[in-house]
């Protein structure tokens, strides 16, 4: 830092500035700023991106390569690793979002929140700011897990990298939309952290990102149907498998899809799921947050 | 006082009227009916012990808390019916940090400017001056997180500032800040009311920092007990405050009546009371006083004097037990009333 010589204060032409009145463009204006302190707050925590990654290269690497002997036997000879894959993908986005939701919990616990809510704009600003910025930071956060998919024997195809991006794109925006509007109730991060855990943990592992979801036990079979998330696993897998060079016995067995009553859902019908399921999340956390303080 | 000629924007006339505002918390009443005027460019404080009402009647005028009734306009307008306008013309400086430590002093400059729409080629020149303003120019870089107390709540100060405000509401700008800074601090603010010509209302409950606002009202238990500038208010009390040391301060404050007629009370473990010419009376009180006095002291009066005067206690006997203050806060949290 130069040594700045400050002039008498008196000298100082007074810069006034007038604040109008709130427009659509102010609101957007509103929008894009809490979005990119999302971002600014993301590119320096450098240790969040790091720990983020933790969790799904251990089931990926750990779980998939210690798994790998036992499962051969019904894989048709595709490796464990590429068959969760499309299940990490959506993992790490997963993880990634609920920790940009969390940060609205911390906002509260720093008082950061504060200048927020008392400023002239319309607290759904707020909200979709910060569902946008956790729904790219998680897909920043998506990109790193799809960069090593040459590990697991799936090739860089540019459909592919599209389709996988805009699939993370969407299953972020809405679990930061659902992770916003459990946050917007929690005064506390610890009690956040328990209810994702509890939610969470239990969600992702029926949506069938490490089982192919045919031949369940009934009850896991409803609850699969039930989970939203299998809604965006199985097109993520169906992309990833319809790249892959493998038997087609083995893609039977292995990327079944999401059926109801023998009829297999189209995955722009699943996509467009979660979509909307995203929206109606959205919807709940701009109506909390705008009635509440 | 002499700055009122200031009518600045839309609307010339007093920065803030409040009108028989009281503000309910369940069964307790925290603001019993205030009623005031603050000019145009006047540095107006509100004094009172912890748990006085002042932050509640603060938080009403900021709108962030709905009033039970009564009525108040800020920068002329309603604080229920246009809080949106209330909330452009309005700098808050809340007690509680609200900065975001992650960023650097710009960034949190900039986000502010941003949430409140300030045209896009005046947030450099303006963030420049407001930094420059409260002496932080040369950290703008610096991550919120590295800086002192003092140096936040400056910078705090500053973006309250961004959008020029026309009034800009302190809640206990110095509170937990040691004497150097908070003198620091309150030059700052007087350089800026200046500059900018706004109007500042802050609470404080260190009744020396009074003396820098032109008015004060002192509030006590959810009303306004005393409104003037401060050196009127210490006329009016016009007596020296003398304290005296004794072995036995009921025997003595019965004594100073019988002998004397004069009220004492006990006030921090010491015997005090007002009186004409204190220093002329202290030889009389020696020679006819019959309870031995271990010390004694004589001051001219002082906001705290004023204080006592209208409340019968000094302010520091008129703060809560800090655990009955929490749980009235918490009540606050959980009882709403803030359905902003």
């Amino acid at each position: 830092m130069t040594a700045v010589t400050e002039p008498p204060i008196e000298e100082i032409e007074v810069v006034r500035v007038h604040v109008p009145r709130r427009t659509f463009a102010s609101e957007l204006r509103a929008i894009k700023i809490v979005w990119r302190r999302e971002l600014i707050r993301f590119k320096n925590d450098r240790m969040r991106i790091v720990t983020a990654l933790v969790q799904p290269f251990l089931f990926l690497f750990v779980l998939g390569g210690g798994l790998q002997r036992l499962a051969s036997a019904g894989t048709h000879g595709v490796d464990l690793k590429t068959f969760i894959y499309p299940g990490i993908l959506c993992m790490t986005v997963m993880f990634t979002a609920m920790f940009s939701a969390a940060s609205i919990v911390w906002d509260r616990e720093f008082g950061f929140l504060r200048e927020m809510m008392v400023a002239p704009v319309r607290r759904s600003s707020i909200v979709i700011g910060k569902c946008l910025g956790g729904a790219t930071v998680a897909s920043f956060q998506g990109v790193i897990v799809l960069a090593i998919a040459g590990l697991v024997h799936v090739p860089y195809d540019l459909g592919l990298i599209l389709g996988v991006l805009g699939l993370q794109l969407l299953l972020a925006f809405a679990i930061t939309a659902f992770g916003l509007s459990v946050a917007i109730r929690i005064k506390q991060m610890q009690s956040f952290m328990g209810v994702m855990q509890m939610i969470v943990m239990p969600m992702y592992f029926i949506s069938g990102a490490l089982f192919p979801s045919s031949g369940l036990p009934t009850w896991l079979t409803v609850l699969n149907r039930l989970d939203p998330m299998a809604y965006a696993v199985d097109p993520m897998r169906r992309l990833v498998f319809g790249k892959l060079n493998i038997s087609a016995a083995a893609r039977h067995v292995l990327d079944p899809g999401i059926t109801w009553w023998g009829w297999r859902m189209p995955a722009v019908l699943e996509a467009t799921v979660v979509l909307l399921l995203g929206l109606v999340l959205l919807g709940v956390a701009i109506w909390e947050f705008s009635s509440t303080e | 006082m002499s700055r009122k000629l200031h009518g600045m924007g839309d609307s010339a006339g007093p920065a803030i009227r409040v009108n028989n505002l009281r503000k309910q918390f369940g069964d307790f009443e925290a603001v019993k009916g205030v009623s005031f005027e603050v000019g145009a460019a006047e540095v107006f404080g509100f004094l009172g012990p912890n748990g006085a009402g002042k932050s509640t009647t603060i938080n009403m005028l900021c709108t962030l808390l709905r009033p039970t009734s009564g009525e108040a306009q800020v920068a002329g307008h309603d604080v229920v019916k246009e809080r949106d306008d209330v909330r452009r013309n309005i700098g808050l400086v809340f007690q509680d940090p609200t900065l975001d430590g992650y960023l650097t002093a710009e960034q949190n400059l900039k986000l502010h400017a941003e949430l409140y729409g300030v045209p896009r080629e005046l947030v450099a020149p303006r963030m420049e001056q407001v930094l420059r303003m409260v002496g932080l120019l040369d950290r703008k870089d610096g991550q919120v997180m590295m800086f002192s107390g003092g140096m936040r709540r400056r910078l705090e100060i500053a973006r309250g500032l961004m959008h020029s405000p026309r009034v800009l509401f302190l809640d206990e700008p110095t509170i937990g800040l040691d004497p150097q800074t908070r003198r620091s601090i309150w030059s700052y603010i007087r350089q800026l009311q200046e500059r900018e010509e706004i109007t500042i209302f802050m609470t404080t409950h260190y009744m020396d920092e009074a003396e820098w606002c032109d008015r004060i009202a002192i509030m006590d238990k959810g009303e306004i007990v005393a409104l003037d500038t401060p050196q009127t208010l210490k006329a009016g009390v016009g007596a020296d405050r003398v304290t005296i040391q004794t072995d036995d301060n009921d025997a003595a404050i019965a004594a100073i009546q019988a002998r004397f007629g004069i009220e004492a009370r006990v006030s921090e473990g010491a015997v005090a009371f007002g009186v004409q010419g204190g220093e002329q009376f202290v030889p009389r009180l020696f020679a006819e006083l019959d309870v031995p006095i271990l010390g004694v002291s004589v001051t001219r009066p002082t906001l705290d004097d004023v204080f006592m005067s209208f409340t019968g206690s000094t302010i520091r006997d008129a703060e809560e037990d800090p655990s009955k203050l929490r749980n009235r806060v918490m009540m606050q949290m959980m009882g709403g009333g803030a359905r902003r």
